[in-house]
């Protein structure tokens, strides 16, 4: 054990980890070489998007990775001989756009169109490892190093045309993607520089890249760079994928979670036309020429299942709590004297419940074996993972499996692991043919995995000047993400316990920030009402960190705070910080007086995350965070007994529509002078309690549970 | 059980050897080789799988192929004309309205057929008729946009001029 502030910290990250890698990673430096033809290749080592996650969590949370920093090719940029520029990396695109946006940093450096510039991603047979997509990590990580990279290939691309004239490097220069020479009386293209190279280089230590003021093509919003297959339907995703020969497969999915089967009698399906039954241990399913007879012979299927007693909704919170791991936090101060040092103490509870990421694109894989070798399509933010995970199903080697991951209908953090796939695969195998596999709705409802639900405990102290003495929050269940304070409190006993989920939990956008900032945001202004301060004035009382200052006075400006009130309407606001970046937001709310039904009205979100490298896709990110973060915040939540979903479809859990929609304003803070933090998950966490203390503004009603009309 | 359809789809004379009982949308998925139309909840409450028929939106995921016979069917492969983008496909692009792109085609089609009755819908009109249709990463409001920009009515100023 350690001192406790790493227990913390690796419990922070349990779900985005839960399956380590195996490090059998399948393209080191000399299959890499074996694997290139010809051209120029500038290779990113694995280790230097590793120094940046130590070292970034040596500053933030402890240093998880230093054990596993592998010798190995991270990325690299391709210049063919034709003069195409690809760019190879793990990474997956699921809607945050990351295809477009690395594109530009590649073409900024390289002076290259952006459209010359294409993204070879997640297909683990053409890409080096990749942990995987999510805590917003491509743009902090891969982005500089993909710009360093290309960087590094355009001062080679200089010195070999300055070779080929027999001249200085420095009266060389790149004009339109083309080579010139001082007086531009010589030009050379990219291509006819690659011709006839094979020159694999590593990025040196020295190079320098341009500065963010001077971008011309990253940070500009540009469209989609292959939008207009989606908007034609010619985008294929797994689900349209189609192989000569493919069956159908369905799974007879248990009566209950924790089942086991007993018996079944599969005659009535085996006698159907071209139907395959496949039992293996609890596992049940079926492949057909075409999904109607699938479908057909999977009801057709008789299974009787043993279900263990199990608890629902309603003994959650309790439950959760008695079947806690408690962990050591790493206290700061003293709670005793800081409770002694208080005018005022303030102790309440809050809670979270389940809810489900519901990603349009439900779970799919398309596998083939072809011999021995299995090949998977699937949406997965974890291509490698599931790499591992199928080769550990059918114990067979990794270099074994290849899984290629199209460009998916999102995941929100729930789709990191691959039951789908090993499904597929399982009935692939049986049947000998390629099988395609989609989850139903509701068995994306039902077998996914869940945001943890948790129960959030906060005791405080406060002075009748508004500063917080004493801080202590303990949550249970749901984790560790965005627990610490950006406050200035001078007294803190913060802690993360674990407990034994009844669902399958795991990774949600945002992951825990959004439940320990409801509890602490909806904490904070319930201490502004007992010291009888406004909740922006008390906010400012506690905090010196100048970047969260900045985000809640921008928020709390462009709202109008503390301005004109309108009858009938309630204003609230939180603000917070995780994983680089800074969220206030603030919300004015509308009660449905027959209903209850509450309607935010107008929401604005100020966020600071470094350097803006592409205004139009980041506005997007955060606005679609907020819109998000409605459905957590006032009605999703998953209705559960004995092991199964109650509400587990799209006509009894209700998700936000555009009649859910607020006005939104959306206030970009650039800070040029710091590094790009990821902005795909930090926006949610503001909204659910600048909503909660909105209604409790307009109502008096102080509402501690998300979500808040549930 | 299986049954001869007729079909007309994107102005295609089309015969389907299928059960009648069919969901029009696996019609087009896996017998015609339509995949821009998507399955995202089989219950017509999330609008993935919306198509045109005689120019009405229709939820194709529990429509049974028998009774779109001799019907015209659209569909989001219908709406190019020569290369040349629909109105609404150049509007969605223009607006940025699509993150991962897997509620587009239904909202397309959705708004297509909107349109077909009311070009110049207005915004409370146009959140009414789409509120059937479900997006998760939140475009809500720049699918609003890029449905105002095709229809000529748009104040705002598009993402990308």
């Amino acid at each position: 054990m350690n001192d406790g502030k790493d227990d913390l910290e690796l419990e922070q990250e349990r779900y985005e980890l839960f399956a380590d890698p195996t490090y059998n990673f399948g393209f080191d430096r000399r299959q890499f070489l074996k694997a290139f033809t010809g051209g120029i290749a500038m290779i990113v080592p694995m280790s230097n998007l590793i120094a940046r996650t130590l070292q970034q969590d040596q500053g933030e949370s402890g240093g998880r990775f230093n054990q596993r920093v592998p010798q190995e090719v991270g990325a690299w940029i391709h210049i063919e001989e034709s003069g195409t520029v690809s760019v190879f990396t793990g990474k997956v695109e699921i809607g945050q756009n990351i295809r477009t946006s690395l594109a530009q940093a590649v073409a900024e450096e390289l002076h290259v169109p952006l459209t010359t510039v294409r993204l070879v991603m997640a297909d683990t047979d053409l890409v080096p490892f990749d942990m995987g997509t999510f805590g917003s990590l491509t743009t902090p990580m891969m982005a500089p190093q993909l710009r360093r990279a290309a960087a590094a290939a355009r001062e080679t691309l200089i010195s070999l045309a300055a070779e080929q004239w027999k001249v200085d490097t420095n009266s060389v220069r790149i004009v339109d993607a083309r080579f010139v020479n001082h007086d531009a009386s010589k030009s050379l293209t990219i291509a006819e520089v690659a011709k006839g190279q094979k020159l694999v280089k590593t990025i040196p230590a020295d190079i320098k890249t341009t500065p963010v003021s001077e971008w011309t093509i990253a940070g500009k919003s540009v469209p989609k760079v292959d939008g207009r297959d989606f908007v034609t339907g010619k985008h294929q995703y797994t689900s349209d994928v189609k192989r000569d020969g493919m069956l159908y497969g369905r799974v007879v999915r248990p009566s209950a979670l924790n089942a086991s089967l007993e018996s079944s009698d599969t005659k009535a399906a085996e006698a159907m036309q071209g139907v395959v039954v496949v039992r293996d241990g609890d596992f049940m399913g079926v492949t057909a020429p075409d999904l109607q007879t699938a479908i057909r012979a999977e009801k057709a299927i008789a299974v009787h299942w043993k279900a263990p007693g199990q608890p629902g909704n309603e003994e959650l919170f309790d439950y959760l709590k008695q079947n806690a791991t408690r962990r050591p936090g790493r206290p700061v101060g003293s709670i005793v004297d800081g409770m002694a040092a208080a005018d005022k103490k303030l102790s309440q509870t809050y809670t979270v419940a389940y809810i489900a990421h519901a990603p349009p694109e439900p779970r799919a894989a398309v596998a083939e074996w072809t011999d021995g070798k299995l090949t998977v399509w699937t949406g997965t933010q974890r291509p490698f993972g599931v790499k591992s995970e199928l080769a550990e199903a059918f114990h067979i080697p990794e270099e074994k499996v290849r899984v290629i991951v199209p460009d998916t209908g999102s995941g929100y953090g729930g789709k990191h692991t691959g039951e789908c796939a090993v499904e597929a695969a399982r009935l692939a195998r049986a049947s000998g043919k390629p099988v395609k596999l989609v989850w139903t709705r509701e068995e994306e409802f039902h077998w996914a995995y869940f945001r943890p639900a948790g129960v959030i405990e906060v005791n405080s102290g406060v002075k009748n000047d508004g500063a917080v003495t004493a801080w202590e929050f303990q949550n249970y269940n749901s984790g560790g993400s965005g627990i610490q304070v950006k406050y200035d409190f001078p007294n803190q006993d913060i802690r993360a316990h674990g407990s034994k989920s009844p669902l399958r939990q795991g990774s949600y956008r945002g992951l825990a920030a959004t439940a320990n900032h409801f509890a602490r945001e909806v904490h904070m202004d319930e201490l502004a009402q007992l010291v009888g301060m406004d909740p922006v004035a008390f906010r400012l009382k506690n905090i010196k960190d100048p970047r969260l200052k900045a985000v809640l006075e921008s928020a709390a400006n462009t709202f109008g705070w503390g301005k004109k009130k309108t009858e009938g309407r309630g204003y609230g606001i939180a603000c917070g910080f995780e994983k680089g970046s800074y969220i206030a937001t603030a919300a004015e709310i509308s009660v449905e007086p027959k209903t209850g039904a509450v309607k935010p009205e107008r929401v604005v979100a100020s966020f600071e995350c470094g350097a803006i490298v592409n205004r139009l896709h980041l506005h997007n990110q955060v606005e679609g965070a907020v819109v998000q973060a409605i459905g957590g915040a006032l009605f999703e939540k998953i209705e559960f007994k004995n092991g199964q979903i109650l509400n587990g479809r799209f006509a009894r859990y209700r998700v936000p529509r555009f009649s859910d929609m607020p006005v939104i304003e959306i206030v970009l803070l650039d800070r040029k002078d710091l590094p790009s933090a990821g902005a795909g998950e930090t926006p949610i966490v503001g909204l659910a309690p600048a909503v909660g203390n909105a209604i409790f503004d307009l109502t008096g009603k102080r509402i501690r549970s998300m979500p808040l009309t549930g | 059980m299986a049954n001869v359809t007729n079909l007309n789809v994107n102005g295609k004379k089309l015969r389907v050897n299928v059960d009648s009982q069919t969901p029009l949308l696996y019609v087009l998925r896996d017998h015609l080789n339509m995949t821009g139309t998507k399955y995202g909840c089989g219950e017509s409450k999330c609008g993935a799988c919306t198509v045109l028929v005689d120019g009405q939106v229709m939820r194709s995921c529990v429509t049974p192929v028998s009774r779109v016979g001799g019907k015209q069917v659209t569909t989001i492969e219908g709406l190019e004309k020569d290369g040349k983008l629909h109105p609404l496909q150049e509007a969605f692009l223009k607006a940025d309205a699509l993150q991962c792109g897997f509620c587009t085609s239904g909202m397309i089609m959705a708004a297509a057929g909107l349109m077909n009755k009311n070009p110049k819908p207005s915004r409370d009109e146009i959140v009414k008729h789409m509120d059937a249709n479900v997006c998760r990463c939140g475009a809500y409001a720049r699918i609003v946009n890029a449905i105002e920009i095709a229809a000529g009515t748009a104040k705002e100023v598009a993402a990308h001029e």
